[in-house]
């Protein structure tokens, strides 16, 4: 069984039409990555898969871990396995980043049946997890993603990523507005998270993070729809080519 | 957000007043009404001196040329006073309870549902002591004998009148007039009991003394009396918790709080208030309408007031702090909470009259649903207060789209040596935050709860330990099915 299976997904933002009709089917273990240019669709599809009530879900089905994605709400979503690493995380400010994830993992240990960790135990966890994308311990410390820089707070993304294990993880232009250090720490990262049984969406822009984090396939999207999927290799060939040659034909 | 969502945020805003019940007790209750043989009648029953019958008399003279005052940002149709019954004492079986055996078990029972195990309490060595008030009368004070051996006297106010006659004639009224205001008359003239602390020269109260209010009989006003004292070098930390059963009719409560400190005396004085707020549509619900302030006499005197008011259909309460002695300190933190059709006004007053005396005000202010919020506070700085200063921050959040937020800050400046300073912000809980919490695993309950607590934090750390806890459940409990 697929662990996500987007069959003909439809969805629209303020009334206005934005994907036409997706289709996908991600395995456990498989690292998918969607390309595409500007207003293709793309955040919108990380949004929708995740929840977001701005955004609506028009037509089709989305299958995650064999449930249907459009009865779950986003915390639910969440509590099931799906991560969504946000192009612009969100600032919080009064709440300590370590307190923040302490109240996500032990939301997502108490929807497993798993017991809560308490603070030492927290901690251990923690150090295990920071060696993975180099976080510094003062980040833990302060509000939830309050006065990070860009590249600190895509690296906290991540970072929260490896402590909610999650089962499938969509990466929203994770790579933009990092430098090539930090996009290597932030794909050294995911590329550590990467499991038989964990699912990946990777999606960016730029064919620069897949030379980091390398796809087992990779989809264009345009206008909505999905006009082209190969292998690692179309990556390269659309940064030769650039989109234009598909826009003529998702029209 | 979805529609099914709405639906299960309204059924969450409907959930019952969870400490609404009544007790089953036979009161032994005075016929509503007010008149000046009413306040000889309370005077008598507790068997109080003729100095105080008369106090209370002038109090009651002063009350009936007084008028209700409007300034507040509150709206309630008028008040019958004479539809109120002015006294209320649960009937003993013994007289005077020696110890908690010999309390009403259903009384007993009552705080247990309100999670106030006095037996548990008095087990927990010295954590701690409660002077439980039930309606009018108090029915049990434990570590009293403790507390003595230090010379600390804390006690209802009735029992104060009796043993220490000359404290309570030496400080009552002397830091608010009975003719303050107008809620402050009417209680000087049918307080029926109340808290006595006084901590004598160089003692640290080395526990927190905490009290338990509770409204209970139907149609009866509630009109405490606090008195707190500490003397040269003294310091002590008051706490005081509210809840209050439910009712349909609107209940007054108009409490009086005075604290005195003098030369290098210190009093912390916390509140958590969540008296019944009335229902979504605004029917019920108490009517908070409170005088605290508090003298620092002596110099480098401190006075903290921090509060935490979740509760009351209309509260009106200022804590104030008058800055006599030089190098006097006082300190307002708040969190005033409101929900659906609640209505706050609420801030301090800082009076500075001795040289180099200081002050400070944080005030948090968060408003859901169709409720109003108002954070309305005086600072001013006397001619002799040389070198004074104020630091001054009011934060309001808004939740929804039909609440409102008011900042009303008076600064009053007579002497040119003082540095006053008030900053002001107004935030409103976004939806990317709830959905970005929501991502990580947080239902939008949890999420509000969290972003809410991360605004109060700034009050919440000067509440004592056990009150705060308590006091971050109560926001989350109260801003229950606000977003929506």
């Amino acid at each position: 069984m697929a662990l996500l299976e987007i069959i003909e997904l439809q969805a629209q933002v303020e009334e206005k039409q934005i994907l036409n009709g997706i289709n996908l089917s991600i395995q456990p273990g498989e690292v998918h990555a969607i390309m595409g240019p500007n207003g293709s669709g793309k955040s919108t599809l990380s949004n929708v898969l995740a929840g977001n009530e701005s955004y609506e879900q028009t037509g089709g089905n989305v299958l995650f871990d064999g449930a249907d994605l459009s009865e779950l709400d986003a915390h639910e979503r969440a509590r099931a396995g799906l991560f969504l690493a946000f192009q612009y995380p969100v600032e919080i400010a009064g709440i300590s980043n370590m307190y923040f994830l302490k109240a996500a993992v032990n939301a997502i240990r108490e929807h497993r049946g798993e017991k809560q960790l308490d603070a030492m135990e927290f901690l251990d966890v923690i150090e295990d997890k920071k060696k993975l994308v180099k976080i510094r311990e003062d980040l833990l410390e302060r509000a939830v993603n309050s006065g990070f820089s860009g590249g600190e707070k895509k690296r906290n993304e991540i970072f929260q990523m490896a402590m909610l294990e999650p089962k499938m993880a969509i990466l929203d232009e994770t790579d933009s507005g990092l430098d090539i250090d930090a996009l290597r720490i932030v794909a050294d990262g995911v590329n550590a998270l990467r499991s038989p049984e964990r699912g990946f969406l990777v999606i960016t822009h730029y064919q620069r993070l897949l030379e980091y984090i390398v796809p087992d396939f990779v989809h264009v999207l345009v206008n909505g729809r999905i006009v082209k999927s190969g292998g690692k290799e179309l990556a390269l060939e659309l940064e030769e080519h650039g989109y234009e040659a598909f826009e003529g034909a998702a029209v | 957000m979805k529609i099914e969502d709405e639906k299960s945020f309204d059924e969450l805003t409907d959930k019952e007043y969870k400490y609404g019940f009544v007790t089953d007790i036979e009161s032994e209750s005075l016929p509503p009404g007010l008149n000046e043989d009413i306040v000889r009648e309370i005077s008598r029953r507790k068997e109080e001196p003729e100095w105080l019958t008369e106090w209370r008399l002038k109090a009651f003279r002063a009350w009936q040329k007084m008028e209700t005052p409007e300034w507040a940002k509150v709206e309630f149709p008028p008040i019958d006073y004479q539809a109120l019954s002015y006294y209320s004492a649960p009937k003993q079986k013994i007289d005077a309870p020696k110890s908690l055996d010999e309390i009403d078990p259903e009384l007993l029972e009552t705080y247990e549902k309100l999670g106030i195990p006095l037996r548990e309490q008095e087990m927990l060595a010295g954590v701690v002591a409660v002077d439980a008030v039930f309606d009018s009368v108090s029915v049990a004070t434990t570590f009293k004998g403790k507390l003595e051996e230090m010379g600390i006297i804390f006690c209802s106010f009735s029992e104060a009148v009796k043993d220490h006659p000359e404290l309570v004639k030496q400080y009552l009224g002397t830091v608010i007039p009975t003719k303050d205001n107008y809620f402050a008359a009417l209680n000087s003239a049918v307080f029926s009991d109340g808290s006595f602390c006084f901590v004598p020269k160089g003692v640290r109260c080395p526990m927190e003394l905490s009290t338990y209010f509770r409204i209970n009989a139907a149609n009866t006003g509630q009109f405490e009396r606090t008195l707190v004292i500490a003397e040269e070098g003294a310091y002590v930390s008051y706490l005081e918790g509210c809840t209050a059963p439910q009712r349909d009719e609107n209940q007054l409560h108009a409490a009086v709080v005075e604290l005195v400190a003098l030369e290098d005396a210190q009093i912390k004085y916390s509140t958590v208030q969540n008296w019944y707020p009335g229902d979504k549509n605004g029917k019920g619900g108490i009517y908070n309408f409170v005088t605290k302030r508090g003298h620092c006499r002596g110099d480098r005197s401190k006075i903290s007031w921090t509060q935490v008011e979740t509760g009351s259909a209309i509260t009106w309460k200022y804590p104030s702090c008058v800055l006599k002695g030089d190098d006097s300190v006082g300190e307002f933190y708040s969190v005033a909470v409101t929900n659906n059709m609640q209505q706050a006004d609420t801030g301090t007053k800082m009076i500075h009259v001795g040289k180099n005396t200081s002050s400070t005000i944080i005030s948090k202010g968060i408003s859901a649903g169709r409720a109003h919020n108002s954070y309305r506070g005086l600072v001013r700085i006397g001619p002799t207060a040389e070198n004074a200063r104020n630091f001054s921050q009011c934060d309001s959040m808004l939740i929804g789209d039909r609440c409102g937020a008011h900042t009303f800050p008076y600064i009053d400046v007579s002497n040119p040596s003082a540095q006053v300073e008030h900053e002001a912000t107004t935030t409103k809980i976004g939806e990317d935050q709830i959905f970005y919490c929501n991502q990580r695993g947080l239902d939008t309950e949890e999420a509000v709860s969290l972003i809410v607590n991360g605004f109060c934090k700034e009050v919440f750390r000067e509440l004592p330990m056990e009150f705060a806890v308590e006091a971050q459940k109560l926001l989350g409990i109260s801003l229950e099915g606000s977003v929506g």
